[in-house]
């Protein structure tokens, strides 16, 4: 029997604000504990919530990039649970009443750009994010848990998806592509490493044209790949469980990067009822048709217009071009850098090769990086000017992502310019030939293969900077004089 | 006029109970630097050197808010509500904190965690509640004006009990910032005071627009002592049939009759006005604020402040924590309130009430409408014996069943006093249209200006004195 994987995602985004959802605090990572926090966000008794506009105006660019219905009054609502890095008990968000929507529901995000059936959304709302628990332990169990409340009142968005995506792959590129948008309208950093953008997701198997099956929830996932992974995982070990005739079983279950597997909670989970009810401390949000057509037309280019416009433009291919474009910084630095450097394939091929790779392994942003599109743009015409190799300039590549230098510098202090002066490889040509007599025969006799290791040997003796097409035509002038 | 209030309540409150708190060392402080400006020549703000009582659910910085609970004793809150701040810069002297009913939950002062207080009419009586102790600190001299706050009545019954004038305003006329909460969407703090007059001055400092409450309104804050000159003359006034009928007492209601009389007597055009949904005004309340309350107490569990029982596991300390900390007519709100809101009885109990709140609202903008006011009495009987209630929640619900329909409808209602009934008074109940607290105070005082029963004292002050 087969199974179709159902996919649905919670993804909770943290707004690019200067402070707080509904209080003054400055939202500020590394700060020490609890120094980022007033009556409000503490939740002290008589304070009160008041609603920041800014966070409000993200909430209405993503609704409208998402292409979302904005509803003309929203309200908050109020979660009811205990939990002790809550400070109230209860968390300000935005529930689903017909009678109170929340900001914005029933939108949708192409999953191929070229076509294809589109993820809808179901709904885009705003809520404060809670305080972090940090357990002290000592011989491996915990012997004390302190709450940090600098992260209480941080404003989150959510966006739900309907249950439409299909597998593991897909669930990874819809995220891809969302964090595209939201970085693009400079709503979110979007970074999963760091917890200011979370995916939770709802997983569950159907027979071909079957009901849907039990779900669970898997959490926990910290990138883009291990949310793809924990979801094969978590396919694969729903799909064992019901080939062997065992069920299904309700529960959020936890990803474990290290060990690769998805485990259930250690508690018991009880169906939570919430008692959800609206926010009396707060006002419904009103957005009239003034604000919202304001704020359409103060949107960016959005990621898929940005990658037809390279296309056609710049003539990237559209693997290129959705890769360029699948981040924010990637897609500024590329426009910046073709700018100054008019070859947009070349700096397409670096900036998705070598790039990326540095960015993957040291699991960064091209933001966080010093790295200037000037230096890439001199880099490339350091190469093309023949000052250095390709291969070396790959090495000056991973220095400038490294240390921000300028590549001539970089060329300059480790002396890696390429040698293309005849007079100064004519000694290294010489030597090679006299210490590889064999080699020097075979080719004299006709042996091709010979020149490209007596090459090799002159580029080893020179640490790569000799430019090989020279070192060529000296060995054959040599060798056949 | 502070050493004086301290002394009255040095004389009088071992048996009154009405403060938690007296703060006489910074009070004297405060009133030496007043007296100094005065005879300095400044010019001084509107209440410098008044000695203000502030109900003990109002936060104020660095002196122990307890909202009357064992939860929150010592509790020390790190700043002022914005209601304090404004009496503190318009001149007031905070002298101290009174009593209440735990966390304003009640209607006679009972459930304070730290004992009752009492009547200064008679000591055997309750003083209302639940901002009681308020009221009796007016009542007995204490203080010429005080805070309280009113989410069903706690302000104008406790008002009406000890024969003083207690305004509650329209909801969002004062900003409830640093107020503790009991019902977001019915609390209001309010004046007490001796006469109408001082009830205006003591809301104009109060009144306005706060940033820090989205609920504040941003509408003009008029000059109430400049409106109340006004007089009588031309106000047409609503008789609220339905609160003339069964369960008041027959002397309480022919006070209020008189009343309504001497208002047409002064130039005052009487009509009978219906507001047929306040017979289901109770319930209503109890569903709404319990369902609120149920949540706005939760954040009492001992993880950050306040009593803390010790425990292993974080359930147990909840558990335990609010156990300890809680009076039973808390408990029995929180209750309420958490069943009102759980699935399955959230559509029938909580969206159902909802409804029937905005019924309430829209009787009373009805006749508001045709009527400037609306009059009704305070409360069903004059105060009641102490213990007498107590255990019996319905009857001393009831209590309230006059101003509740108010605070529903989010409308500005006053107490002045209209009479006494064996020796305690009776008080007159006056509603206007939202933020129109001027019409309000323009017709209680000139009901006041008409009677004398606002410059009775009660016995024992005259005892006192002697």
């Amino acid at each position: 029997m087969s199974y179709e994987v159902v996919i649905g995602l919670e993804i909770h985004v943290q707004l690019l604000t200067a402070s707080k959802m509904f209080c003054a605090c400055a939202v500020r990572f590394g700060a020490p504990p609890n120094t980022l926090t007033c009556p409000v966000c503490l939740g002290l008794p008589g304070s009160l919530p008041v609603l920041n506009r800014r966070a409000v105006a993200l909430g209405l660019r993503t609704a409208l990039a998402l292409g979302c219905t904005v509803h003309p009054v929203s309200r908050f609502h109020r979660k009811n649970y205990y939990y002790p890095d809550l400070p109230k008990n209860y968390q300000i968000t935005q529930y689903e009443y017909k009678v109170h929507p929340p900001l914005a529901t029933d939108g949708t995000l192409a999953l191929d750009p070229d076509g294809g059936p589109a993820v809808r959304i179901r709904r885009v709302h705003l809520e404060e994010d809670t305080g972090r628990l940090v357990h002290q332990e000592q011989d491996g169990r915990v012997v004390a848990s302190l709450i940090d409340y600098n992260r209480s009142g941080i404003p989150l968005m959510e966006i739900v998806t309907e249950p439409d995506l299909r597998s593991p792959v897909d669930a990874r590129r819809f995220l891809s592509r969302l964090r595209a948008v939201l970085q693009t309208i400079e709503v979110s950093s979007g970074r999963l490493e760091e917890g200011t953008l979370r995916c939770d997701a709802n997983i569950s198997l159907r027979a071909a044209g079957g009901d849907l099956g039990t779900r669970t929830e898997v959490k926990n996932m910290n990138s883009l790949r291990s949310v793809e992974r924990a979801l094969a995982f978590e396919a694969d070990r729903q799909e064992r469980l019901l080939a062997s005739g065992g069920r299904v079983v309700q529960e959020t279950r936890h990803w474990d990067e290290r060990r690769s597997v998805t485990f259930a909670s250690r508690f018991k989970e009880e169906a939570q009822d919430y008692r959800y009810f609206p926010e009396p401390d707060l006002v419904p949000i009103a957005i009239d048709a003034g604000v919202l057509d304001a704020a359409r037309a103060a949107l960016p280019e959005l990621p898929d217009a940005k990658r037809r416009r390279y296309m056609e433009r710049f003539g990237l291919s559209a693997y290129d071009a959705e890769q360029v474009t699948s981040s924010a910084s990637v897609a500024a630095f590329f426009e910046a850098v073709v700018a100054l450097y008019p070859q947009p394939k070349v700096v397409s091929n670096w900036l998705t090769g070598d790039v990326a790779a540095f960015l993957n392994a040291a699991a960064k942003e091209l933001e966080d990086l010093p790295v200037t599109p000037g230096h890439l743009a001199e880099l490339l015409q350091l190469v093309d000017g023949g000052t250095i190799s390709g291969r070396t300039a790959k090495e000056v590549l991973a220095e400038m992502l490294a240390g921000g230098e300028r590549p001539a510098a970089i060329v300059q202090r480790s002396g890696l310019r390429q040698i293309s002066d005849a007079a100064e490889l004519a000694a290294a040509v010489d030597e090679t030939i006299a210490a590889q007599p064999g080699p020097a025969a075979d080719y004299r006799a006709g042996k091709q293969q010979a020149l490209t290791f007596l090459v090799g040997q002159v580029m080893r003796k020179t640490q790569g900077r000799a430019n090989p097409e020279l070192v060529n035509r000296l060995l054959k002038e040599r060798l056949s004089s | 006029v502070v050493r004086a209030c301290l002394d009255r309540i040095e004389s009088l409150d071992g048996g009154i109970h009405a403060f938690l708190l007296v703060d006489g060392d910074r009070a004297m402080d405060a009133a030496r630097q007043w007296d100094g400006a005065y005879a300095r020549g400044e010019s001084v703000p509107p209440l410098a050197g008044l000695p203000v009582a502030v109900k003990d659910i109002i936060c104020t910085r660095g002196m122990p808010t307890t909202c009357g609970s064992r939860l929150l004793d010592g509790w020390i809150p790190p700043y002022d509500a914005t209601a304090v701040s404004r009496l503190r810069g318009a001149g007031a002297i905070l002298i101290g904190k009174t009593n209440l009913d735990e966390f304003a939950m009640g209607s006679s002062t009972e459930n304070s965690a730290y004992g009752p207080s009492h009547n200064p009419w008679d000591l055997t009586r309750v003083p209302g509640g639940s901002s009681g102790g308020s009221a009796a600190a007016v009542a007995a001299g204490m203080v010429p004006l005080a805070l309280g706050t009113d989410t069903g009545g706690s302000i104008r019954q406790p008002a009406g009990f000890t024969g003083i004038v207690g305004l509650k305003p329209t909801y969002g006329r004062v900003s409830r910032y640093g107020l503790v909460p009991f019902a977001s969407s019915l609390d209001q703090i309010g004046p007490l005071a001796g006469f109408v007059a001082d009830a205006a001055l003591l809301l104009q400092v109060i009144a306005g627009r706060d940033p820090l409450d989205s609920t504040s309104a941003d509408i003009p804050v008029p000059d109430y002592t400049a409106a109340l000159a006004a007089g009588a003359a031309g106000l047409r006034i609503g008789i609220v049939a339905e609160a003339f009928g069964e369960g008041l007492d027959r002397e309480v209601r022919t006070a209020v009759e008189e009343a309504a009389a001497q208002l047409a007597a002064a130039g005052a055009v009487l009509e009978d006005v219906s507001l047929p949904a306040i017979e289901y005004a109770l319930p209503t309340y109890y569903l709404l604020a319990t369902s609120e309350a149920s949540s706005n107490l939760a954040r009492y569990d001992g993880v950050r402040y306040g009593l803390r029982a010790p425990s292993d596991t974080i359930d147990e300390m909840y558990t335990r924590t609010r156990a300890a900390g809680f009076g039973s007519e808390v408990k029995r709100r929180i209750m309420l309130g958490t069943y009102a809101l759980s699935a399955g009885y959230y559509e029938g109990f909580f969206l159902k009430a909802q409804r029937v709140r905005t019924l309430v609202r829209e009787d009373f903008l009805r006749a508001l409408e045709r009527v400037d006011l609306v009059l009704m009495p305070v409360t069903p009987t004059v105060a009641f014996p102490i213990g007498e209630k107590v255990n019996d929640p319905l009857a001393m619900y009831l209590a309230d069943v006059y101003t509740i329909p108010v605070n529903l409808a989010g409308l500005p209602g006053i107490s002045v006093p209209c009479g006494f009934s064996h020796g305690l008074p009776i008080g007159l109940q006056l509603i206007g249209r939202p933020f129109d607290e001027a019409t309000v105070l323009r017709a209680a005082h000139a009901y006041e200006q008409m009677t004398e029963w606002h410059l009775r004292k009660p016995p024992m002050i005259l005892d006192s004195l002697r």
